[in-house]
């Protein structure tokens, strides 16, 4: 353990918010075992460690969610106890997690202001004052949404930003962004960062919540690691370097990603040629071979997940064609794209790549019901022997596989997601942005494995918005800009720059 | 969740107006409830005219009042993804109280026995929702239990006796007789209570997390919305509107017993799901609702009128509810596809 407290001179101000010690336990499972953080106003401290190290807990006790079981928590020198949710927020602590917690069923605006709506005449809530609240808020964001329409349906973008929305609107003293940029990419994260950075100026005490290095050295004045619910270490940022902060998170020393490995590259396996759709995506060309990793690079929002949504069959397209193994491929019909040998790994594997309350068993072998059926009924023992062995394969940790998916961690969660689609024995797979949220650890696992299908013939489609991936795992790398391609670049070509640059200029620069 | 506004975006021109927000309430879900009932009532009429009289419309209004109330009550409880199955025995137990009351206590005022119908009713809810709220047991199952005790008890506490309209003062049954502006009085205080409850849950702070809870509950707790409480409040607000109906029913009908209000449980979820309460919370209107509770009232009387037979009656609901359903998925679709496009625009 590096135990390294820094209290550089100018500094020494009263903490914001401090947290010591705190141990949280689920029956026999310790969540966080030595839970310590201290927050100064005015500074954007980074949180980092594996998927599991506790962070997540962390949080939550901070907000009141969850109540610790023994430790010392202060909130600007006062004994803080909270009871509830409501009292953190009334103390002054803004959370925005990883998973916007938005209501579908409410507008915009609503959704910014619940339970604190402004009011007109009578005590009553008047909607035009929210209306013209969240507008202004929009507008000091610089994102055109209608706070009148309901969040039904929007993008995850668009949602973290209303959650960002609502944080700025309760003025917190301090912000706490769980993985808020795990969805966003390009503008949507320089955006965050500036406003970030401008309620650090304001005093706010800013805990951030990331994977993404470049992110934590960009952004941060100090970083605090965990690993395992323990408290490692606290450093200045300019005082260390990535590979120091790796080493504390892991406990030893890892290749950062795992760049994809030579496989022969064969026949075309899918070809989409005009594809479009009105008001989403149009004129899409695109091929992806046997052996080959094709990533579909851009901003979230450009449109790669409903282009891939389009080919698999989920979603109807208005022209084009979709050939598939030299055959065209019928469309809106994924059962058909399924049987003809596709995979497709969603981006929200909680809502649409798994059923979270069944077990593992039955979630891996979700996709093979007709082969595992004998007159229609499913036999137990076969469907758990064939999940075993998928997992296996896979090497999911979970300690039965008639535990709920729900238990495990996201990136088990999607070992699970891959194991479901590999267990089908795919031609094609397209993966929706598949290490999301996932810790160093496991990504690395993630992108072996993509790795290894590859080489076993398997063509990929991926989508991704993290562009070290991109850059190390694809053999060719396609980029979109509002629905449109905007450039094709072999693997020498693809650059940071040069992807970043097709992703966000018009289309004339990029050709 | 209006379905017909044009995607343009209201800007900082919007002012409140009363008939600007009565517009907007009806743009929604109830407005296919209302345009429904308009052509029921105009078929009906002209199919024989005898429908329209000031009597048959007294009628009409009559019958709808109790079934509003429990519709209005209930939808607060879906909205948070709640049920109430009990509501048809805890009338039954406030309608048998109230006959009991007033043939004990000769004299009794009329007020006090309203006070203690309605106390009643809202301590059967408040159980109801103590039992939800603290045994995380689904409404469905824990209110399909007390719909069968409060029954036992009912059943128990009045055995064979029956209290007929003779039992009762004349001045409380008039209130189901006399007309202001041709509205019977128990009428006009079912359209009170639709009012006040409207702006409670259009416009109060409270009354809006009603519908967060409904959309995700997890996100509600999150948020630190007092859902439990909340929650408990809402059953309780039922009880107190199931109280109140139970009170007028003695009014209105003239023998209360055992078996009074049993099976009305399925026809106030009826009338709140035609009137575009989705099942699964988080949208619908009492407003909504109680046209709903209208038109199942309104449809039961054109269908006598128009010499239909009974059987068609049910199986009509059958399918008036279906088609709520519908017009619901579809509207959703179209919503979702409006705001695809109209982004698309806007980027």
């Amino acid at each position: 353990m590096v135990e390294a407290q820094v209290h550089p001179a100018g500094h020494e101000s009263a903490l914001a918010l401090s947290l010591h010690g705190a141990v949280k336990t689920f029956g026999p499972v310790v969540a966080l075992a030595e839970g310590t953080i201290e927050i100064r106003p005015g500074e954007i401290h980074a949180l980092v460690g594996e998927n599991g190290a506790g962070k997540s807990t962390m949080v939550k006790i901070l907000a009141g969610v969850y109540h610790p079981d023994a430790g010392r928590f202060e909130v600007e020198g006062a004994p803080a106890a909270f009871r509830s949710v409501a009292a953190s927020k009334h103390a002054g602590i803004s959370v925005i997690y990883q998973e916007p917690t938005l209501f579908p069923d409410l507008t915009v605006a609503e959704n910014i202001f619940i339970g604190r709506q402004p009011k007109g005449g009578l005590g009553l809530i008047s909607k035009a004052q929210m209306r013209q609240a969240a507008h202004e808020l929009f507008d000091q964001l610089g994102v055109p949404i209608d706070p009148a329409r309901i969040a039904e349906g929007l993008s995850i973008a668009d949602q973290q930003i209303i959650e960002i929305a609502k944080a700025i609107s309760l003025d917190a003293r301090v912000l706490i962004m769980d993985e808020p940029t795990a969805a966003l990419s390009g503008v949507e994260v320089d955006r965050l960062f500036s406003v970030a950075r401008g309620l650090r100026d304001q005093g706010t005490g800013v805990l951030f919540i990331s994977h993404r290095f470049d992110e934590v050295f960009g952004l941060s004045d100090r970083i605090t690691v965990m690993r395992d619910g323990h408290y490692i270490s606290t450093h200045n940022t300019k005082d260390v370097t990535i590979e120091d902060i790796v080493r504390e998170m892991v406990g030893r020393d890892v290749d950062q990603l795992f760049p994809k490995e030579l496989a022969p590259i064969g026949e075309p396996l899918l070809t989409v040629a005009g594809l479009s759709r009105v008001g989403v995506f149009r004129d899409i060309d695109l091929t992806v071979r046997s052996g080959e990793i094709v990533a579909l690079a851009g901003l979230v929002g450009a449109g790669r997940t409903e282009v891939a949504r389009a080919i698999f069959g989920i979603d109807p397209y208005d022209a084009g064609t979709v050939e598939f193994l030299g055959k065209p491929l019928k469309a809106h019909d994924a059962q058909v794209a399924i049987n003809a040998g596709m995979g497709f790994v969603p981006e929200d594997r909680r809502k649409q790549g798994l059923v979270m309350d069944l077990p593992v068993s039955r979630n891996v072998a979700l996709t093979l019901r007709r082969q595992l059926a004998r007159f229609g009924l499913i036999h137990g023992a076969t469907e758990r022997a064939v999940a075993a062995e998928w997992s296996a394969r896979l090497q999911v940790k979970t300690e039965s596989q008639q535990y709920a998916v729900s238990t495990l961690s996201g990136g088990n969660q999607q070992k699970v997601v891959l194991a479901k689609w590999l267990a089908t024995e795919p031609k094609l797979l397209i993966v929706d942005d598949p290490t999301r949220g996932i810790d160093v650890g496991t990504k690395a696992d993630v992108h072996k494995l993509l790795s290894d299908l590859a080489g076993q013939g398997i063509g990929i489609l991926m989508i991704s918005s993290e562009l070290p991936e991109v850059l190390g795992m694809a053999d060719r790398v396609l980029v979109m800009h509002e629905g449109r391609m905007t450039a094709e670049l072999s693997r020498d070509e693809a650059t940071a720059e040069a992807v970043m640059h097709a992703a966000t200029a018009s289309l004339e620069v990029a050709q | 969740m209006s379905v017909t506004t044009p995607p343009a975006v209201h800007r900082e021109t919007e002012k409140p107006s009363p008939v600007r927000a009565l517009g907007g309430a009806l743009r929604g879900r109830e407005m296919p409830v209302l345009l429904a009932l308009v052509v029921l009532v105009g078929v009906t009429y002209i199919a024989n005219p005898v429908f329209l009289n000031p009597q048959s419309v007294k009628d009409l209004l009559l019958n709808s009042t109790i079934m509003i109330l429990l519709a209005v009550g209930q939808t607060l409880l879906i909205i948070t993804r709640n049920i109430d199955l009990s509501v048809g025995s805890i009338l039954g137990l406030v309608a048998f109280m109230t006959g009991t009351l007033f043939a004990t206590n000769p004299g009794i005022p009329i007020p006090l026995v309203f006070i203690a119908g309605m106390t009643f009713g809202a301590l059967l809810g408040a159980i109801n929702g103590m039992l939800v709220t603290a045994a995380k047991v689904p409404a469905l199952v824990i209110t399909l239990g007390t719909l069968y005790i409060y029954r036992g008890l009912n059943n128990a506490w009045a055995g064979g006796t029956q209290y007929f309209a003779d039992d009762r003062p004349e001045s409380f049954g008039n209130l189901s007789v006399n007309t202001i502006l041709g509205f019977p009085v128990i009428t006009l205080v079912a359209i009170v209570v639709v009012i006040i409850m409207a702006i409670y849950t259009v416009s109060t702070r409270p009354g809006r997390d009603l519908y967060a809870i409904g959309s995700d509950p997890d996100a509600a707790m999150l948020l630190g919305i007092p859902v439990r409480r909340r929650v408990f409040l809402a059953f309780a607000t039922n009880g107190l509107l199931v109280g109140l109906a139970g009170v007028l029913y003695a009014s209105r009908f003239n023998s209360v017993g055992a078996m009074t209000g049993s099976g009305i449980e399925l026809n106030v979820v009826a009338a709140a799901v035609v009137g575009g309460v989705a099942i699964f919370g988080g949208s619908g209107s009492v407003i909504g609702a109680a046209l709903g509770a209208v038109l199942l009232t309104t449809i039961t009387s054109a269908l006598t009128a128009t010499r239909v037979d009974k059987f068609w009656q049910q199986a009509i609901v059958g399918v008036l509810i279906l088609a709520a359903i519908i017009i619901d998925r579809v509207a959703r679709l179209r919503t979702a596809k409006r705001l695809r496009v109209s982004e698309a625009r806007d980027v």
